[in-house]
Parts: C-alpha cells; structure tokens; sequence
C-alpha cells in the first residue's frame, strides 16, 4: 500500500499518496489548479506553466512536481493569479484567437481560463503573426492561428503501435504541429474527433458540420472550468 | 466658387455615414452624396476559412440584423453541402429558421419604427434635438415607449430561442438547424401572460397601423410630398407571387410595376445585376445589367416588397396591403415616406407568421440536419428587414472559402438613398443663407426613411454632434 503523505496547499492539510504529482493531489482533496497542456492519462509535460505554483517558496509546475511530506504549496494566491492571467494573455497575443466565430467557443480551455481570471483585454500589444490554415487533410483542418503548441496532439493521439499522428517542425518561433502525411491515410473519423476533441483550443478541427451544439449546451456554458474539482454548485 | 456642405455623421441611423452637400454660386444643391466610411473587408477575409464558419463569421458584420446574414450565408453553404437550395431542408430545420427570420424582422422593424423614426414623425423634423429622441419619446409617451420595448424583446426571444444567442447565435449550420424549439418556450411565446404572447403582439402591431394611419390623415401630403421618384423595385417573392421574406425568386418591376425582372432563379443572381464602384464610397452601386449603370437602379426594402408582391399569405396583413393599394390606385408607391407605412405591414405579417409557426408541431420535433453531394460554390438571398441580402461562396476542394461576395441591403439602396438625399437638399436648401439643425436633420429623415445599416453595432440615439462644415471647393 502506498505512503500516505501530508501537504499544506493555501493552508489546507491535504492527504495523498507519496510521489502523486501535485496535480492530481491537489484535485483529489478538491482544489483546482488550472492547467493547459496537461490531458489526463498522458504523461505531463510542464510547458505552458499555467500550473505554477510556490512549492516551499520556489515556483514549480504543479503537474510534473511529486508531493513530499510537509510540503507547503501556495496556488490561489494573488502572486500566482497575476502570474497565471499573464501567462494566458500571452496565449492571446502570440495567436490570433477570435472567439466570437471559433467552432471551439463554449468548449475552449483557453477562452475558459480567461473567463476564470477575469481577462477583459490583455496588457501585451497584439502580435497578429501570419499564421497558415492548412486544410489539405482529408479529416482535419489545422488551424495555426489558434494553436498554443501545449503538445497534447502529439503526445496523446496515437495509433495501435503508439506511434503518434502528429509531430512538431522547424524551431523556435516558427515551431508548428503538423499531422504525419502517411499517418493521416491512417486517420479515420473517430481518431480526428478524438484529436479535435484533444485539442485545448480550436486548433484542429475535424471535418465536419461544426456548431452543431447549440448555445448553452457546450462543457463551458453552464460551469466555468475547475467547477468540477472545486464542486462548485 | 461654390460651397461643401458636409453633415458626418447622419444620425439615428445603424453604422457611420455622412453627406456631403455641393453648393453652387446660386446657393443651390448641385450634388449630393451619401458616404458610408467604414471599410470592412469581409469578402476578403473570409478566404481561406472553412465554409461552416460563414454562417457564424459573415453575420459579425452586423450587430443589428446578424441573424439575415446568418441565415443568408447558411442558405449559401446549405447548396455546397448538397442540402438543396433553401426549400428543400428538413421541415423542422425550414421552419425554425423561418421562426428566426420572422423574429429578427419584427424586432428589427419595430427597432426601426419607434426608436429611430417615430421621433421625427411625432415631435417634428425642426424640433429640438433635444427632445428627438427615443427617451424623450418615453416621457411623452409611456405606453408608445412601453411597447417599442416589450415589442423588440419578443423578437429577440424568438431569436434567442432558436439560434441560442440574442445576437449572433449559431442555430442555423450548414443543411439544418442545430436545436427544437422545446415545449416551455412554444408555450411562453403562445400563451405567456399577457402582454408578452403572440397573440398580443398581433394586436399591437394593428394598433401601431391605426396609430400610423391617425398620422397620416394629419399628414398626408408631407407624407406623399416629402420625398418621391420614380424607381424600380425589386426583392424576392415566393412563386406563386406572395410575399416570403425567407425564400423564393427573383423579381423586379418598374415604377409603373411593370415587370423588368420575371421572376429568375435567384442562383443564378449574378447574370442580372452588376455592381459599380464609385471612388467617393466604400459602398457599391448595384444596377440591373439589362438596364444599365443610369437606369438600372432599384430600391429593396419594405417599400420594394410591397411594390413587388402581388399579396400576402397572412389575412391581416392581406387586408393593410389592400389599403396600401387601393391608396396608390394599384400602382406602385414611390412616395418613400410610405416606407414607414410598408414597414408597419410587414410588423404585422411576420406576427401572424410567427403565431402559425409556434403552432406548428415540426418545430417541436423532427430530422435536424440534410447532406448530399458536395458543390463547390453556393447562393443565399433572403429578404432582411432593410431589403434583398445576397451571400455568394465558392470553396476550393479543401472545403475552404476561395470567392466572396456579399451584397447587402443597405447597398442595394445606395442610388437610391443618394437620389433621395439630393431631392430633399435641393427643397430644403433652396435661398437658404445660413444651414440650421432642421435642415440637416431634414436630409437624415429622408435618409432614415430606408432605415441604412450602414455596417454594424454603431448606433447613435438622439442628439449627436453634427459637423455642418463650409468648404470653398474649386469649380
């Protein structure tokens, strides 16, 4: 049977198995922390950093940091909010992110976060990069306005062998998801709503009727995001 | 050596315009222009786009009537998804779209009327700018008020009901509709407690007639004098000649309601109509080709379906279109005041459609969505509350937006709000050494009469800064 260890997370003693990541701990005793390129069920990567928090005073990333006894995690915190809205800003400025007509609206982790910490306007000027839509798949679209390079489609959306549908190309600033050419014969319907459905964002977009989910039914219309891990009524 | 009068911007109207006045050495109007200066750039931008965002994405040019362009570029990309050409939907994706459609334009209208015409209408052209307006309105007369605002609500109800939004929903996808009406809402709109049904909303239409028709009789001749040409007319009808503001065919009559455009399918719109661009304006000028840039412009709107429709399906409304006839002998009505009045009927019209609508079971359940085999280009028209709306697309064999035109209500008006503007100037202008409030608001009244979306959510109520602006302009 594993340890069970003891964390203080804003001041609340939180119990949970020994080498747990501070992630999962920390939704296991009903405290939500935001994350972004995390999806359940793959193994975390800490790139978006959304997740940070003051772990015994040194800011880690919460999905990739394992508990210890005693720990004391700061993470609805004013510092960390402020670092946190910052961070999604960003997001903001470095794409070209259009709510009002995005297929993702309502659904959208991005757009969720920035309803969560209340962003009106970003304090960073707007890029505006040119960005490509590439449409040339037969089951999706990649949207790369839209893409905040989190990595889930290309560490979560694989085939029966585990090899993955999707990879990154070139470096730096010009880095991009593309969907390997022979895997996407591969693709069938399923695997690109799965890889829509993956996405955080309106990135990827199966090929299909959009917006057949009305108004008001989509997973973020009702309850803003983390409600289900703070059992928000 | 003449004079530039320049009014920026025209009030009480949706979007951003002005006018520009030529004055001679007499002291008279030589020319006039109507400038719309908001550059959109839509058809552009929209390239490259997966075509089942049209729908969603193209209606953000309006924040006043988004649900014609929704429904409009929908009708488009129902073609390219195989799903027919606007009759052939499922009944229940038909009739809830025909429910929004109704919806917008009663609410629209009813904006139109009370807020921004009915001021000039009761307190006078000339009247303090102070009190011409919707909230001066409100004091004066509460009950008027009352229903302006309980009117539009309704409208926007049915919206919200069937397109998820108020404004700029996303009911309406490519081949269908995207939910029912449930029961509660049929309910509320049918039964609610009073005034807020249907029912209620049909007898405040009537009275609204009554109250334009007392208007009238005390002012018929600056009505039928105010301002009036000759001009064709042209909006869609369905086949058998009826009024339908959703769908049906093409067709344009002269002044004299001959027919210059007999009923033509509308797919194919674009061998009828060319569109002229002047370099004064970032709005075009779309003429009939057969009949050339001079003659070929025509009018949409109300006033046009009115002129063009042989009747209405809905008995009420049928009545009120018998009297507008039997005033104007049977011809068609170029006094562009009585705009207000074809407006009013046509309040009255998508009530009555709307209640038959709600009392139709298809709305409550039913197939949602039709596909069949791709095409790559497709046409919506439909008639907005300001007129014939025309989406255009073509996409490329990626499903992406290659080709885009639009062309919109207010644009199709353009020759003839500009026609309108100089006949009212060159009245009002006439020996007139010094330009006065009146006068200015004068040319916006003839302007308002076409009720202009001159682009999107701009809305100036009441009072604004009007730039009158003397400029020596070389001859």
């Amino acid at each position: 049977m594993a340890e069970i260890v003891r964390v203080y997370i804003d001041g609340k003693e939180c119990l949970a198995q020994n080498g747990e990541y501070l992630l999962q701990a920390a939704r296991e005793n009903g405290i939500y922390i935001p994350t972004l390129c995390h999806y359940e069920g793959v193994k975390p990567k800490g790139s978006c950093r959304i997740c940070t928090c003051k772990v015994n005073g040194r800011l880690m990333t919460a999905c990739t940091t394992p508990i210890a006894e005693g720990m004391v995690v700061e993470n609805n915190t004013a510092e960390i909010n402020e670092m946190r809205k910052a961070i999604i800003e960003l997001f903001f400025v470095e794409g070209n992110h259009f709510c009002p007509t995005c297929e993702k609206s309502g659904d959208c982790e991005l757009q969720a976060l920035a309803y969560k910490y209340q962003i009106t306007a970003p304090r960073y000027p707007f890029l505006f990069p040119t960005k490509r839509v590439v449409a040339e798949y037969s089951r999706i679209i990649i949207d790369h306005n839209r893409c905040v390079l989190c990595k889930r489609c290309v560490r979560a959306i694989k085939d029966a062998e585990g090899r993955s549908f999707f990879a990154y190309r070139r470096r730096g600033q010009h880095i991009e998801v593309i969907l390997d050419k022979r895997m996407s014969e591969q693709m069938d319907y399923e695997k690109a709503l799965e890889a829509e459905k993956v996405c955080p964002v309106g990135a990827i977009m199966a090929r299909r009727i959009a917006f057949t989910t009305p108004v008001g039914h989509r997973k973020y219309d009702k309850k803003p995001i983390g409600s289900d891990v703070e059992k928000i009524k | 050596m003449g004079q530039k009068i320049t009014i920026d911007p025209v009030t009480r109207v949706e979007g951003h315009g002005k006018v520009t006045l030529y004055v001679n050495n007499d002291g008279g109007i030589e020319q006039a222009r109507f400038h719309i200066v908001e550059f959109r750039g839509f058809e552009r931008f929209v390239q490259g786009r997966p075509f089942w965002e049209m729908p969603v994405l193209v209606q953000r040019l309006c924040g006043i009537c988004p649900v014609s362009h929704h429904l409009a570029a929908a009708k488009a990309v129902d073609v390219i998804v195989g799903a027919g050409s606007g009759d052939e939907l499922t009944p229940t994706a038909e009739k809830m779209r025909r429910l929004m459609h109704y919806g917008q334009i009663f609410q629209s209208h009813a904006l139109h009327f009370f807020y921004l015409a009915s001021p000039d209408l009761l307190f006078g052209i000339d009247a303090d700018p102070a009190k011409r307006n919707v909230l001066y309105l409100a004091q004066e007369n509460r009950d008027l008020a009352y229903r302006a605002i309980l009117m539009r609500k309704f409208g926007q109800e049915i919206i919200l009901a069937t397109a998820g939004k108020k404004i700029h929903g996303t009911g309406a996808i490519p081949g269908g509709i995207n939910k029912h009406l449930t029961i509660e809402e049929r309910d509320r709109f049918l039964h609610g407690n009073p005034p807020f049904n249907i029912d209620n909303m049909i007898q405040w239409s009537l009275d609204t007639l009554e109250f334009f028709h007392q208007y009238e009789q005390k002012h018929r001749d600056f009505l039928l004098t105010y301002v009036n040409f000759p001009s064709n007319y042209l909006s869609l009808v369905r086949k058998d000649g009826a009024m339908d503001l959703y769908h049906g065919v093409l067709r344009a009559v002269d002044a004299e309601g001959q027919k210059i455009l007999p009923d033509v399918d509308y797919h194919e719109y674009y061998k009828y109509i060319e569109e002229e661009v002047r370099s004064w304006s970032y709005m075009k000028f779309p003429y009939l080709k057969m009949l050339g840039q001079e003659r070929g412009w025509y009018t949409v709107g109300p006033l046009a379906r009115i002129n063009t429709a042989d009747f209405i399906d809905t008995p009420l409304a049928q009545k009120e279109l018998e009297l507008f006839r039997s005033f104007h002998g049977g011809k068609p009505c170029n006094h562009v005041m009585h705009t207000h009045w074809a407006r009013l009927i046509e309040i009255l019209h998508a009530a009555e459609k709307i209640k038959l609508l709600l009392e139709d079971p298809d709305l409550l359940s039913g197939e949602l969505v039709r596909e069949g085999n791709r095409q790559f280009e497709g046409v919506g028209l439909l008639e907005a509350p300001r007129g014939t709306l025309f989406h255009h697309y073509k996409i490329n064999e990626y499903d992406q937006i290659v080709q885009a035109n639009l062309i919109v209500s207010t644009t199709n008006n353009n020759q003839a709000m500009n026609n309108a503007v100089l006949q009212v100037a060159q009245r009002v202008f006439k020996g007139q050494k010094k330009v006065t409030e009146g006068m200015t608001n004068a040319i916006e009244v003839a302007i308002r009469a076409y009720n202009p979306c001159l682009s999107c959510a701009t809305h100036a109520l009441g009072q604004m800064p009007i730039d009158i602006e003397f400029v020596d302009v070389p001859r």
